[in-house]
């Protein structure tokens, strides 16, 4: 079922929320053990956020368009007495004493928060395994990852605990996860959806967003969090387009007069051959809705993924400074013979797991004196061009459109000894969050058995474009549903 | 040759207050390499001309009224700390013995 259909049943009174948050409630219990979707589930909160929405029902109030909806949230978004960890050891058992905005706003939207969902440590990750507390596993095969770093989030969805959840996209880390779990994950513009109360990994590109197993469900999530927030300097001081209206739009099946645009530069480039059939019979049938296809040209794309593992590394070592056991988290060596360097350099290595290090230690690097302009000082003017490139490309077409992801999930372990191995996962995500423009993963068909993404960009604040051309092909291709087998055969 | 030494990794560990063990520092160097390696190429794309891109969204200060509004306790401020006295964050020692 899908958010629409459930907030339909709770606002006819043929399912009070309470039914609905006991009903994935009982889900998480029947499966979590095996996907591990959740670091932490709130039953107390979401029932008293259910019983909320039923008495307002009952009194006869109007109810938001998801009220009673529950909602799975990513961990590295704060959530006020909820634990929240960003997946590490150095905030096991933190508490915020306050909401992120978007987080307001879903609870403000009577959605029903069941807990934090699992992620790469500080959202550095492309495959979820490097969570301090243990992997997420794709419930289309147990032995494969769910992508990353949101992997929690798009597996809770295709395991039916939650029929929406809220990740965080830097690089990559909500569409990625969504074409591997044949789930729908958006990344809005830069700007589009608050960071107040994210815990920030590349502040210059984190973007959070919706992901659901629907475009429609997708749009309508979007729509509660988005828009402008006077605590976030980098927030857009403008109305959200209506992606709602897009969405539906989309699911008429008519895309006449929209142009597509493929990539020349991605034309296949390490991608598993099952990625690309999946990927151009989606553009056929996108054609026969009435799409013109054009291939465009951004000769800057394929030094987007070099560029980005420069800035964000970079970012991350400047904002993950405050994690020294001073203010909260883990402290380590106070036995007061240390001193209070010598204290925090023991935390930080006890609480930090190895990609958080390896990036760290890469930023220092790039922000060091002598480095500084050979390395991020470049990046940086590497992004001034692939923003030029979008630029260009959008003055020829309304939307461009790749594959999600090079290949479909790969089983646990196949790239965590080569670092770069696994960046390449985010290949074709990572330009947009150079640009900071809109993207979204739709499921397109399966390789091997295993999802396919497509993947849709669009001009910043145009992001109602996108959803109109995913869910025209989800219209086109359908659903895609892994088989419940995978999770009752592993029990 | 390689872009980054073992002793490089360690000296960027203690600007980093990462007190990284003998086996990361060798395996960190490694794969740091490759990285550094893999990501070099950028040098050669951007011309002297092409200004620098710091955030997709133009930046401007933001200001609000001064006015006095509620925020956090000092108890909730304090609620999350590994050591708290008297009201406030308890830290270890800052200054050496002999300072």
């Amino acid at each position: 079922m899908t958010a629409a259909q459930i907030a339909g049943l709770i606002s006819s009174g043929e399912a009070s929320a309470v039914e609905v948050a006991t009903a994935h409630l009982a889900r998480i219990d029947a499966v979590d053990e095996r996907v591990h979707a959740f670091l932490h589930v709130d039953r107390e909160g979401a029932l008293e956020a259910a019983r909320k929405v039923d008495e307002q029902r009952s009194k006869g109030e109007a109810l938001g368009p998801l009220a009673g909806v529950p909602v799975a949230v990513k961990d590295v978004i704060a959530t006020k007495g909820v634990p929240t960890t960003a997946a590490s050891k150095i905030l096991e058992g933190w508490k915020p004493p306050y909401d992120a905005t978007i987080v307001e706003r879903l609870r403000g939207a009577g959605t029903v928060m069941l807990g934090k969902t699992n992620m790469d440590e500080f959202a550095m990750g492309s495959s979820t395994e490097y969570s301090a507390y243990g992997a997420t596993n794709n419930p289309w095969d147990l032995g494969r990852i769910p992508g990353g770093s949101g992997g929690g989030s798009a597996a809770s969805l295709a395991a039916y605990e939650a029929p929406l959840a809220i990740g965080t996209d830097t690089g990559g880390s909500i569409r990625q996860p969504g074409a591997v779990t044949g789930t729908v994950g958006a990344k809005p513009t830069y700007g589009g959806t608050s960071r107040y109360g994210l815990i920030a990994f590349s502040s210059s590109l984190d973007t959070p967003g919706p992901c659901a197993r629907t475009v429609e469900d997708a749009a309508l999530l979007h729509s509660v969090i988005a828009g402008h927030d006077v605590r976030d300097s980098t927030s857009i001081p403008q109305a959200v387009p209506d992606v709602v209206a897009a969405a539906r739009l989309g699911a008429t099946g008519d895309l006449t007069g929209v142009k597509l645009g493929i990539v020349k530069e991605f034309a296949g480039e390490g991608a598993e051959p099952g990625v690309m059939a999946a990927f151009r019979e989606s553009v056929e049938a996108l054609v026969k809705l009435g799409a013109e296809v054009v291939e465009v040209s951004c000769p800057h794309f394929e030094f987007a993924l070099p560029a980005y593992y420069l800035i964000a590394p970079s970012e991350a070592s400047s904002n993950l400074a405050r994690f020294d056991g001073v203010r909260y988290g883990l402290r380590v060596g106070d036995d007061g013979n240390r001193s209070l360097e010598e204290v925090m350099s023991l935390t930080r290595e006890a609480g930090f797991g190895p990609e958080v290090k390896r990036r760290i230690i890469l930023g220092t690097y790039a922000l060091s004196s002598g480095y500084y302009d050979a390395y991020y000082g470049q990046a940086q003017k590497v992004r001034t061009l692939i923003t030029r490139d979008f630029t260009t490309a959008f003055e020829q077409v309304d939307v461009l459109i790749s594959p999600t992801t090079p290949f479909v999930a790969f089983p646990f372990g196949s790239r965590t000894s080569d670092p770069y191995q696994m960046y390449l996962a985010d290949l074709y995500t990572i330009p947009t969050n150079l640009y900071g423009g809109p993207a979204i993963s739709v499921p397109c068909g399966l390789s091997e058995g295993l999802p396919v993404g497509f993947q849709v960009m669009a001009p910043t604040m145009a992001d109602d474009r996108m959803y109109r051309v995913a869910a025209a092909l989800e219209s086109a291709v359908g659903t895609f549903t892994p088989p419940e087998l995978s999770l009752e055969s592993a029990a | 040759m390689a872009a980054i030494s073992r002793e490089e990794v360690a000296h960027l560990a203690r600007l980093s207050r990462l007190a990284v063990t003998e086996q990361e520092l060798d395996r960190f160097a490694g794969q740091l390499d490759v990285i550094l390696q893999s990501v070099a190429r950028i040098g050669d794309v951007a011309a002297e001309d092409i200004p620098p891109t710091s955030h997709s969204v133009p930046l401007t200060n933001i200001y609000r009224d001064d006015v006095v509004q509620p925020s956090l306790t000092q108890e909730q401020a304090l609620s999350g700390a590994p050591d708290s006295a008297e009201g406030r964050f308890r830290v270890p020692r800052i200054l050496d013995e002999e300072e």
